[in-house]
């Protein structure tokens, strides 16, 4: 599997950490319910198909990217910066 | 039929004409006292423990493919009870008990064998920690002994014992562990939960789940709708899809768990034998193959076949702890979806509808599982008690934070089990 990271380009999968499903980046507010960050810590879509996921670029330029990509066929739809795409994840 | 060795005398003499199938291919009947998703080893032994321990013989078991063709007939097929989290310690020790009487129990050749398991350490801190769990193990009933090197060299003298990163320094036996024939696991438990009456039922896919005023009614299948009272969903990897249907999100996240397996050899490797290094662990087949493997490939995945980074990192782990497998040849590698929970335990509960059950959660260590897992699940599903040694298996421990057991002490999050 090959990540192509806006900023370094196409790179091996062991450049990257996986951090896991995208919702991560919609941080619910600190008094929120406790529902809501059962929601956001722990309670997964886990699509067979396509799904977003967030990775780092740990071994590469440090970037968090978001992946979107099928997890059936490990086929690779599209890079982004996460930078670029937070608060839209959900 | 019953099975024995005058049996197999008889019929290799009489030109192997008086077998018959191991069970029957029913049509699925309207309804059902209790329904069964997935006819993977978990969901054989519900039925199997259902019909036995609660007379619930009227039920059955959906199957989408073929009996054991998940997850049962895809792993590494070790069994120990040497976990160390109260909850998981008293399941794993219920459950290698009843593998103790599983061959007599279901008159079926499972070929268990107790071969022993030693988990290798490599510095003084592993030998404490290991001590520990060993110390636990003991304190729950089970067995462990702590082997300093020259003992561990006596068993295993293969072992590169001074390998600069990783000498071994000893190891965690656990001598009532060990291997068995992990497709006959499915079949016996099929077969004994089809004597007492319970419908099989393959190419089967359920495809809804009726609700009515929060209770269940009975799902929609791909061969019509069927009716019941309680459904349990055990369907491991595919624990999300599921699940859905009922208008749940759970806390699972599948991965993918690569394996691999040599070609035929000469008995070489007489345990279960893991390094403290990367998960690796290895045993031989009565096949004569050497099985290992090692971590998840750390991303979410349902290709049910893995990447070549965690493949190298396998066979790199290999040949640093014996280097003198390096020139046996690997035959096939697999993956399997692990239904994998942010603590890294399994989940047998109850949901918020009521007659709908769940089995799930069991990451990368569910084959041990198979008969407590079935054990456990059908005491709930038949009584809507919490069975003893899985009571702590809550669905609703990581919304309190209450009761989390993680094993590795890594914290209760996605991605680090």
């Amino acid at each position: 599997m090959r990540i192509n990271c806006p900023i370094c380009g196409d790179r091996d999968r062991r450049e990257y950490y996986y951090q896991g499903a995208a919702v991560t980046l919609d941080r619910p507010a600190p008094d929120a319910e406790e529902a809501v960050w059962e929601d956001y810590l722990h309670l997964r879509e886990n699509p067979a198909g396509r799904t977003r996921d967030l990775w780092h670029h740990e071994g590469g330029c440090g970037a968090w990217v978001v992946v979107t990509r099928d997890t059936v066929s490990h086929k690779i739809f599209e890079v982004a910066l996460a930078a670029d795409v937070k608060g839209a994840a959900r | 039929m019953r099975f024995s060795g005058w049996r197999v005398l008889r019929e290799g003499l009489t030109g192997n004409k008086g077998w018959a199938p191991h069970w029957r291919d029913p049509e699925p009947k309207a309804e059902y006292d209790a329904i069964i998703i997935g006819g993977g080893g978990h969901g054989l032994s519900t039925a199997y423990y259902l019909a036995k321990n609660h007379g619930m013989t009227n039920i059955a078991v959906l199957e989408k493919g073929y009996l054991g063709g998940g997850n049962v007939g895809r792993n590494t097929t070790i069994v120990r009870a040497n976990y160390g989290m109260p909850g998981n310690s008293e399941f794993y020790s219920h459950s290698l008990k009843l593998w103790e009487g599983m061959e007599q129990d279901l008159n079926y050749n499972v070929m268990h064998s107790q071969r022993g398991i030693i988990n290798l350490f490599h510095s003084d801190g592993q030998r404490d920690a290991f001590a520990r769990r060993g110390n636990t193990m003991i304190g729950q009933g089970d067995d462990a002994e702590l082997l300093d090197r020259a003992a561990v060299k006596r068993m295993l003298p293969y072992l590169d014992f001074d390998n600069a990163r990783f000498p071994v320094y000893g190891g965690l036996l656990h001598r009532r562990g060990g291997t068995a024939r992990h497709d006959a696991v499915a079949w016996g438990y099929a077969r004994g939960a089809d004597q007492r009456g319970v419908d099989l039922i393959q190419q089967c896919e359920v495809t809804g789940i009726d609700i009515e005023n929060g209770k269940v009614r009975g799902v929609q299948t791909t061969r019509g709708p069927i009716r019941a009272k309680k459904v349990g969903i055990v369907v491991a990897g595919r624990s999300g899809q599921v699940a859905a249907m009922a208008g749940m999100r759970l806390p699972i996240e599948s991965h993918v768990l690569q394996a691999f397996v040599t070609e035929g050899l000469k008995p070489v490797i007489d345990h279960v034998v893991s390094f403290g290094m990367g998960h690796f662990y290895i045993s031989q087949s009565d096949k004569g193959g050497l099985v290992f493997g090692g971590d998840l490939d750390f991303y979410a995945s349902y290709a049910s076949r893995g990447n070549m980074p965690m493949m190298e990192h396998v066979m790199e782990a290999g040949m640093t702890l014996m280097p003198m497998i390096g020139k046996a040849k690997v035959l096939r590698s697999w993956g399997g979806i692990m239904d994998m929970t942010p603590d890294g335990s399994p989940i047998i509960d109850k949901t918020d509808t009521e007659g709908l059950f769940i089995d799930c959660g069991w990451c990368y260590g569910g084959f041990k599982a198979v008969p407590g897992s079935g054990f456990s699940f059908a005491h709930l599903m038949a009584t809507g008690d919490h069975h003893g040694p899985a009571a702590k298996f809550r669905l609703d421990r990581f919304r309190t934070g209450y009761g989390l057991m993680d094993e590795e002490a890594t914290g209760a999050q996605h991605n680090l089990h």
